[in-house]
């Protein structure tokens, strides 16, 4: 009875190590003196992040994904916050059309949205082109706008807003001064997500970037493609903090939204 | 005191007008720069020169897309099996431990899975490259003398594909597990079942909604998964995604189209098939990103 409790320890922590510990040791490698990928790391040094601060090109990819993210989150959580207060009041086949149409991207294949934006983007002339990846990265990142937004507007008290309205507010003020602050950390949630989205994204990237608009994973894979430099584990490693942080966030404030909510 | 009437008018217009203009723009938005650019490019399967099914017609006999398609099926079941056997585990260890122990494993992961795809598969070539960690470690250890070929093989593509979609099985299995009436192995165990009785009995049995729910993610999204096998696989691991990719490189559209449409309609067929599994859906509901 023991020795099988043994076993199924020793699986899930095995498992566990399996899931954390590549991730520990591309962090600890960005922090190699080495002038090559070598273990062990012969001494600790930030040559690497040295070398990525220092490359004009790294540093401009890293400014094109920090902007499309950026106009990406605004895009998003605008459309994607007016939807999803539409769609809790449709009905019906419509309310089904619309949320098919939202919820899409999370379930086609991202290769096959990708070929399909770059066909339709080659003809409008947005390859190569920052405007074509935040409109691309917008269509990709609404459904989790949508969804956390509209899991705040579940756990809303419906007779606040009619309070508001029947006391002679106008349907924005009630907007502003009820609904609003009410979703926000949905919405802010929402809007975290979509910075993620587009920030991670790559596949669509490969096809949208061109050369005029190398956003970092595609500068990443482009590299990887030659050679397996440290700077990438620098790279890497930063953007693990910045995303860790982020979700990280998203994550706590979300747990502490349903707390709230009971 | 302000007639009821008076208050349901504006109360009644915004309830009605509203919803349609709300939606509009985002609905709008979604056609022009994703809906019709997917439904146009898929069509050039079929319209390609003139309309036409001989695309479809002729996958049947296609050695190439028989033998892609084979593989990514193939690749996208060891991996469901694979996540499946390491993912329940965990799950199952997470609804058992107290609640600190339980955030701990909670973080653990969670870390992966908001790490992009890319610098997952990154930090797998670093692993598994001849100079990488595992063979160091294997040298090092006498087991053998010559670095093994890790990277750019099958065994490569499985391994970091498990470590990349794990969490989707350990998500929704852990949270069935979680909202699982406690007593009911206790009662078990009570009434005398071994521990193996009750879980293979009790608790596996109650969690398979949760199961269904991984093992649909994690085949869904190795079906079409591009970046993870493009970057560890080998010649042998070319999968359907990489054959669309390369065809619309060669700007073969109508073929790379008709392989889309297979990858999609594949996709919702099992999308569609399990939905209707009891419980399915609700587990679905409840898993973060």
């Amino acid at each position: 009875m023991n020795i099988g409790r043994f076993w199924f320890t020793t699986l899930w922590v095995f498992v566990l190590l399996f899931l954390a510990l590549p991730i520990v040791i591309v962090a600890l490698l960005s922090f190699s003196s080495a002038s090559y990928l070598t273990f062990p790391p012969p001494a600790f040094g930030l040559r690497w992040y040295e070398a990525y601060l220092g490359s004009r090109e790294w540093l401009a990819s890293t400014w094109l994904s920090l902007g499309v993210a950026g106009c990406v989150v605004v895009l998003a959580t605008t459309l994607g916050t007016l939807a999803a207060l539409g769609l809790t009041r449709l009905r019906g086949a419509t309310r089904a059309a619309v949320a098919a149409l939202i919820v899409s991207p999370l379930i086609v294949p991202g290769i096959i949205a990708a070929i399909g934006i770059y066909y339709a983007f080659s003809r409008y002339r947005l390859v190569g082109t920052p405007i074509g990846l935040v409109l691309a990265h917008t269509c990709l990142a609404v459904p989790f706008v949508v969804t956390s937004v509209s899991a705040s507007l579940a756990g809303l008290d419906r007779r606040l807003e009619q309070a508001a309205l029947g006391l002679g507010a106008t349907p924005w003020g009630t907007f502003r001064q009820v609904t609003l602050p009410l979703i926000s950390p949905g919405v802010l949630v929402g809007a975290l997500f979509a910075f993620i989205t587009s920030f991670d994204e790559l596949i669509v990237a490969l096809f949208l970037s061109g050369s005029g608009a190398v956003t970092l994973p595609r500068r990443m894979w482009d590299d990887l493609r030659f050679e397996i430099d440290p700077t990438i584990a620098a790279v890497s490693t930063l953007t693990i903090l910045l995303t860790a942080a982020i979700l990280g966030g998203a994550h706590l404030m979300r747990r502490r939204g349903l707390f709230a909510e009971r | 005191m302000i007639p009821a009437a008076a208050v349901a008018v504006p109360v009644r217009r915004t309830v009605t007008l509203a919803p349609v203009l709300l939606v509009a723009p985002l609905v709008a938005f979604m056609l022009i720069f994703y809906a019709l650019p997917l439904a146009a490019m898929l069509s050039r399967s079929v319209s390609d020169p003139t309309w036409t099914l001989e695309n479809y017609r002729r996958l049947a006999g296609d050695t190439v897309f028989l033998r892609v398609f084979w593989t990514t099926l193939r690749t996208a079941l060891a991996v469901t099996i694979g996540a499946l056997l390491l993912g329940y585990p965990v799950a199952l260890a997470m609804s058992r431990l107290r609640r600190t122990a339980a955030g701990v494993v909670l973080i653990i992961v969670l870390l992966p899975f908001w790490t992009s795809v890319l610098v997952r598969s990154y930090a797998w070539m670093v692993l598994l490259g001849r100079k990488g960690l595992i063979n160091e470690v294997l040298i090092a250890t006498g087991l053998t003398d010559t670095p093994l070929k890790l990277l750019n093989t099958s065994l490569a593509v499985h391994v970091a594909m498990i470590h990349i979609l794990l969490p989707y099985m350990i998500l929704p299995i852990a949270s069935v597990l979680r909202q699982m009436d406690e007593a009911l192995p206790r009662a078990a165990a009570g009434l005398g079942a071994p521990p193996w009785n009750v879980f293979a009995r009790v608790t596996l049995p109650l969690s398979m909604p949760g199961v269904a729910a991984g093992v649909l993610l994690v085949f869904v999204l190795s079906l079409g998964f591009y970046i993870t096998p493009a970057l560890v696989g080998g010649p042998r691991d070319f999968m359907l995604s990489m054959l669309i990719a390369q065809q619309v490189d060669l700007l073969n559209w109508p073929y790379a189209a008709c392989l889309s449409a297979t990858l999609l309609a594949a996709t919702l067929l099992i999308i569609a098939v399990f939905q209707y599994l009891p419980g399915v859906r609700d587990v679905l509901k409840t898993v973060p990103r």
